[in-house]
């Protein structure tokens, strides 16, 4: 086990009655690392969490915190602390209380807890509210009060449920940033549970993507979405076109893909056996869209647009292939003039380069 | 005005009256009682306007060491069943809930509250026979009174504070005890300082709830009490049966008064309380 491991999880299942909640996973988290487990509900990820935390004992494997085997070790006398996606502050006792609890538990010096105290509730920026009870909070002050409570012990690994999930979209993205801040000027590890991908790929160094109890992959947030091993994955993160089709025999340079009547030309990387069955992915971002009158060479696929929808910064749209296949293209808005972009109903050429595009196999 | 306005008048001054006279028909009776507290005369039904309205009966009461006997017996086994009461109460709620997956759970739950639904009478009888039993068998407890009313009472009343707490410890947020754990507390430190203090309004009103119960209770105690011991509900029985004297009005007038306190007290407690531990609002 390397010296910079904080958490190492060895082929891990927790069975419920009849149910696989988490089955056979086995990862290893880095010190100093903010690791997001992703997936929808019921995959898994917060049985996950809550072996990580203690609350749940572990059906078969293992999990090392710091090269220790926490089996018997009861959540009181790990090493962890979670932040509760309720927060669950307690109610009858202010933010102050609510901080020092923790400290009280260790048998800290009344001084010593209360220096430790004002330092955290400074640095969640929460001086002036030490006195108030969690029901006078908003829902953000309460979120820091959490989040003080389970750093003020200063762990060697934080568990967070769905941290941001209960906060709106403005102080979402405020406080994902004071987070990873926060993370960096502390050094402590934090696991992070979420179904949003956003918030995992804003947050995290590592994500794991779950499905039905099994880590299905892990890597970086740039690697989860432009390289997704699985077509799971690929349609789990973000939005995506899915061509199938297969290999087809071409000579002039790289392979093609038959996907129905299109011809998809492969990046060159590509070296498979004709014939073989795939699906290739493109994100919509990835395909340009421009009016077929603009463009003189026969490049690209014809379509037309049969949707638009405009979000402001861009609009999405829906265009039906002259094949009959439907794509999703998103395209940035960067000019004002509204007939500057393309409507609805209008015949348009798609274009994407060949590198853009997953090939998936699974 | 429209039509529907008018009629929701209408309605509005229906139901309202109805009420009043709902409140009438339940306060007419103690109202009546608390009046003729006040009268001088020796027949309880006729009103003496010539010397009304005195306070003789409550002297004559203060004086009389039979009842003030009884009233502190009565207040004794009161509080001592209240407090018994929620103790056991309470261990077996937390029991039927917390005591993982039991197969039994229901037929457990019902069986707590089958002293709810069982005729007293029957109660107050199984129970002298128990007392008789044991002391023969064991010499405890030696004889009926005090100790053997509480019992009973308390046997009676665990079953409600058990359905109150029962109620109040299921809509409990876990996730809070978890909390604690997870900060460092031990199971002990957490009970005492998490489920405990959010539990308090229930413990208070199970514990109301019960000395009310042993409070007003005749027939169990009745059975149990022995010919030593007899509480205020046994003493005003008892006084009944020589006839009516005005000394008793007097005494309800108080123990309505007695009631009421404790009642807006414990009322007034639990709302602060609860105000004070309300769940924090989701934003």
């Amino acid at each position: 086990m390397s010296l910079s491991e904080c958490v190492k999880i060895e082929s891990l299942s927790k069975h419920f009655a009849e149910t696989v909640a988490v089955s056979d996973v086995s990862l290893s988290v880095g010190r100093g690392e903010i690791f997001c487990l992703l997936g929808g509900s019921g995959c898994g990820k917060t049985t996950l969490l809550r072996m990580l935390a203690g609350f749940e004992r572990p059906t078969a494997g293992r999990i090392l915190i710091d090269g220790m085997d926490m089996a018997d070790v009861p959540p009181n006398r790990r090493p962890v602390n979670l932040m509760f996606q309720s927060y669950a502050l307690f109610p009858h006792m202010s933010v102050f209380q609510n901080v020092a609890f923790g400290l009280e538990q260790e048998r800290v010096s009344r001084t010593e807890i209360d220096r430790r105290v004002r330092e955290m509730l400074d640095a969640v920026k929460l001086e002036g509210l030490a006195g108030r009870k969690p029901q006078q909070l908003s829902g953000g002050q309460r979120q820091r009060v959490a989040l003080a409570r389970a750093l003020v012990k200063r762990p060697k690994l934080l568990l967070l449920d769905e941290p941001l999930g209960a906060l709106d979209k403005k102080l979402r993205e405020h406080t994902q940033f004071e987070l990873v801040a926060l993370q960096r000027q502390l050094g402590i590890t934090f696991v992070v549970v979420t179904h949003d991908q956003q918030e995992a790929m804003s947050l995290a160094t590592r994500i794991g993507v779950m499905n039905q109890g099994r880590i299905v992959q892990v890597g970086t947030p740039d690697e989860i979405y432009e390289s997704p091993a699985t077509r799971f994955v690929a349609d789990f993160i973000g939005s995506v076109n899915i061509f199938e089709g297969h290999i087809g025999n071409s000579g002039e340079g790289g392979l093609i893909a038959h996907c129905g009547a299109l011809q998809i030309p492969l990046p060159s990387r590509v070296a498979m056996p004709d014939g073989t069955r795939l699906a290739l992915a493109l994100r919509p971002e990835k395909i340009r869209l421009q009016r077929q009158s603009d463009t003189g060479a026969q490049v690209g696929q014809r379509g037309t647009v049969e949707e638009v929808g405009y979000l402001g910064e861009s609009s999405h749209y829906r265009v039906r292939l002259d094949d009959g296949t439907p794509l999703r293209v998103d395209v940035v808005n960067h000019r004002r003039d509204a007939s500057q972009r393309i409507q609805r109903a209008e015949r348009v050429t798609l274009t994407w380069s060949a590198d853009d595009l997953i090939v998936l196999t699974d | 005005m429209s039509r529907r306005g008018y009629g929701s008048l209408a309605a509005g001054r229906f139901s309202r009256f109805m009420l009043v006279l709902g409140f009438l028909f339940l306060y007419l009776p103690i109202i009546s009682l608390i009046i003729f507290s006040f009268n001088y005369s020796r027949l309880v039904t006729v009103w003496d306007s010539a010397n009304s309205p005195s306070l003789r009966w409550y002297q004559e009461l203060l004086n009389n060491e039979a009842l003030l006997g009884a009233a502190w017996l009565s207040v004794q086994v009161a509080a001592l069943t209240a407090t018994l009461a929620v103790v056991l109460g309470t261990l077996a709620a937390f029991a039927l809930l917390r005591a993982g997956p039991l197969r039994s759970r229901a037929l457990l739950s019902a069986m707590i509250g089958a002293p709810l639904v069982m005729p007293e009478i029957i109660t107050g009888l199984s129970l002298l026979l128990l007392f008789v039993t044991l002391e023969q068998w064991l010499g405890w407890p030696a004889g009926r009174g005090m100790l053997t009313i509480v019992i009973a009472h308390a046997t009676l009343a665990m079953a409600y504070v058990a359905v109150v707490v029962q109620s109040r410890l299921a809509s409990f947020d876990r996730s809070l005890e978890e909390a604690a754990l997870d900060l460092g507390a031990t199971p002990t430190t957490v009970f005492w300082r998490i489920t405990l203090p959010l539990m308090w309004p229930a413990l208070l009103s199970g514990w109301l709830l019960a000395f009310t119960l042993s409070w007003d209770d005749v027939v169990i105690a009745q059975f149990v009490a022995g010919p030593n011991a007899s509480t205020l509900p046994m003493w005003v029985f008892s006084k009944l049966r020589l006839g009516v004297s005005p000394e008793i009005n007097a005494l309800a007038t108080l123990v309505i008064l007695f009631v009421a306190l404790v009642l807006g007290c414990g009322t007034w407690l639990s709302r602060r309380r609860e105000r004070q531990v309300q769940r924090p609002v989701s934003t």
